[in-house]
């Protein structure tokens, strides 16, 4: 008989609700029973309210348990089968069978460190392929999948590809963004602890695309657990000729290091990224030049999010038209929405795009964590707009969202319930870019703090119809005059805020008076 | 006497261990950020007096090595206290009441200076919020009781 395998997730949000503990009263379950079995650490499914989740095949399909407890740890091996925490098959949950998992379908399922797994499961197929074509042909593949920046901008990855492909130099780069710093993301990081060598895989090829021999993953200093996590990870991948100087024995070359941010979070921006990684200030460079002429070092590179990189493999192993047939309109492929903040049912939801607000935040989410109405959402980050109810059925897709007014970003969506106060969820947008401006700019750097003074003379009920105004005007400087995305879609939460919820902008003016 | 003052008034730096820090990393391209992050890590903060070292060993001004070490959040000026508590204030935590919670830990831990409490924007568990990084671990739906268990001893 073979060993029983026994699934305990590695990922850090498992682990911050006690993973860990868990996976120790059952190692301690098996050594007192002397019991053939192992412990096999995964990443997350992503089910976050079910976490810790523990699955075991008994033969017919891997069989869930969770949210699992210490003392849970005993019935699961005396009566599995009327387990209190018993869920049934994991991939029959509807949360996950509805979904559409390319990129993240191992993630949770496979040894998170084990190369073997990762073969077996269909990895390095999209390299295998990819060693046996011409540099330019993979980047007609990757171009004709209609793959766009999932960092948030939504640029073609392809074009970039192309530009870097063609320049000359001695050396070009391969950086992967993995600054999630956006409230409400965390799919880089369960991707880069669940399923690394996924992310590796993509930037090996991207490397042979575009004739880049380094790269580099930049992560934030947020995330200790992925940093060690994603160490080992390339380690392994050095071992098994993953990386190296001779890439799976085809004399080709490519490594990886990785490096940490420093809590700053302009350095998601890209060329602040390529600043910190020079070793200087974070601060945003003017373009042209393009990151993808003069890039690292002043070297061309392809700068990509953690999730581009991660959906190359798969358009290199099923082909583009697999890709780009999945999706609506100009966002191809599937898309990795992350529902969280004040939600029953928080979690990773990758599903092609198109989806609406409401199928993710009723249907999914299954309302409120506090039980609340919920009131409004916030997609795309902290710069990403504040919505009501009544946008509820924009189709989740960068152009449905931009044409209301708002922007997917990198797919977060933060619930909120019937006590949240607009007015300071404005005031708290422009607070965190003052506090996160680098400085270069003036309407970032300046306009964010008047813009926090002004929003606070609104609170205080001084002068409110004409402060509003003055908002409104500061705003507009903002959008169009900041170097960056981040003084120029500060405004973003603001304006719907004010939009949307004017209610919560009258203030008692009797407080100013006092 | 200001919290930079007096941590040099109080501690006597190993200056050999950061210069021999810096020497090591120096081979890395682009390599003072992880310079001051091993500088940061060892010490709990980057003083004042390492910055000369640090500017000496990989041949930059003093004045750019300060920029950078004063640009980002992660590197602190001053000693943290025995327990570094990180408490999400970002958008997902707030939904779920992570301003009062850093008021309360504020209020119960905040002040003896045993324990440095700090606000982070983002620990990527917004599912699970309020969240928190407590002496390097992180922890989900969080509440003042298991924050100040955690930094009892």
């Amino acid at each position: 008989m073979t060993t029983q395998r026994i699934h305990v997730p590695g990922d850090a949000a498992a682990l911050s609700v006690g993973a860990d503990r868990v996976a120790d009263a059952i190692d301690a379950e098996i050594a007192a029973r002397g019991l053939d079995a192992t412990i096999v650490r995964t990443g997350s499914r992503g089910l976050f309210w079910l976490e810790p989740l523990v699955e075991i095949d008994f033969g017919d399909g891997r069989i869930g348990f969770g949210p699992f407890d210490v003392g849970d740890a005993r019935a699961l091996f005396d009566a599995p089968e009327h387990h209190p925490r018993r869920l049934g098959k994991v991939e029959e949950l509807a949360y996950l069978k509805s979904q559409q998992r390319l990129t993240f379908a191992r993630c949770g399922v496979t040894d998170s460190l084990s190369l073997d797994d990762y073969a077996f499961c269909g990895g390095l197929k999209g390299l295998h392929r990819a060693l046996e074509m011409a540099p330019g042909e993979i980047v007609d593949v990757v171009t004709e999948s209609g793959l766009r920046g999932r960092g948030g901008a939504g640029f073609p990855t392809g074009i970039k590809w192309r530009t870097v492909a063609g320049a000359e130099a001695d050396q070009k780069y391969i950086v992967c963004n993995a600054d999630e710093g956006d409230s409400g993301t965390f799919a880089d990081r369960m991707l880069m602890e669940g399923d690394p060598f996924l992310l590796i895989e993509g930037m090996v090829v991207a490397g042979l695309a575009v004739g880049a021999t380094k790269g580099f993953v930049y992560l934030r200093s947020e995330y200790p657990h992925a940093f060690r996590q994603l160490g080992r990870a390339v380690a392994v991948a050095r071992i098994g000729k993953l990386l190296g100087n001779d890439v799976l024995g085809s004399g080709r070359e490519f490594d990886i290091e990785v490096r940490l941010g420093a809590g700053a979070y302009i350095c998601g921006e890209e060329t602040s990224l390529l600043e910190s990684l020079e070793g200087k200030r974070g601060q945003v460079r003017f373009k042209p030049p393009l990151p993808a002429i003069e890039g690292l070092f002043g070297r061309p590179t392809v700068v990509n999010n953690v999730l581009s990189l991660a959906a190359v493999p798969t358009i290199l192993a099923e082909g583009a038209a697999f890709y780009r047939d999945v999706g609506m309109g100009r966002s191809r492929g599937t898309m990795a929405i992350q529902l969280a903040g004040n939600v029953k049912h928080g979690g990773l939801i990758e599903r092609a795009f198109g989806l609406t607000l409401r199928d993710i935040v009723d249907d999914y989410g299954g309302g409120t964590l506090s039980g609340r109405p919920v009131r409004a959402v916030q997609v795309g980050g902290p710069l990403g707009a504040y919505w009501p109810r009544e946008l509820f059925d924009t189709p989740f897709d960068y152009e449905a969202f931009a044409a209301k007014g708002g922007m997917i970003g990198h797919g977060g969506v933060v619930v909120f319930d019937d006590s949240v106060d607009l007015a300071c969820q404005a005031r708290f947008a422009m607070e965190f870019c003052a506090h996160e401006s680098c400085g270069k700019c003036t309407p970032c750097r300046v306009g964010a703090t008047r813009g926090v003074e002004t929003i606070d003379k609104i609170i205080r009920g001084e002068h409110a119809a004409g402060n509003i105004d003055l908002m409104r005007d500061l705003c507009e400087v903002m959008r169009d005059g900041s170097l960056c995305a981040l003084g120029g879609l500060a405004p973003m939460p603001v304006l719907s805020a004010l939009d949307y919820f004017p209610e919560d902008f009258v203030r008692d003016a009797s407080v100013a008076a006092e | 006497m200001t919290p930079v003052d007096r941590a040099q008034a109080a501690t006597p730096l190993d200056l050999a261990l950061i210069r021999g820090i810096a020497e090591e990393l120096k081979p890395l391209d682009g390599a003072l950020l992880p310079i001051l992050h091993a500088i940061n890590d060892r010490f709990g903060y980057v003083d004042e007096r390492a910055v000369p070292v640090v500017a000496e060993v990989l041949n930059l001004s003093r004045a750019e090595v300060h920029g950078v070490v004063t640009f980002y959040h992660d590197f602190r000026r001053a000693p943290p206290g025995r327990h570094v508590v990180k408490l999400c204030r970002a958008e997902a935590c707030q939904s779920v009441g992570a301003d009062k919670l850093f008021a309360e830990v504020e209020a119960a831990c905040g002040d003896d200076g045993k324990v440095t409490v700090e606000p982070v924007f983002c620990l990527g568990n917004c599912a699970l919020g309020p969240a928190a990084l407590i002496d390097g671990n992180l922890h989900g739906r969080i509440d003042c009781a298991a924050v100040r268990d955690l930094v009892r001893t």
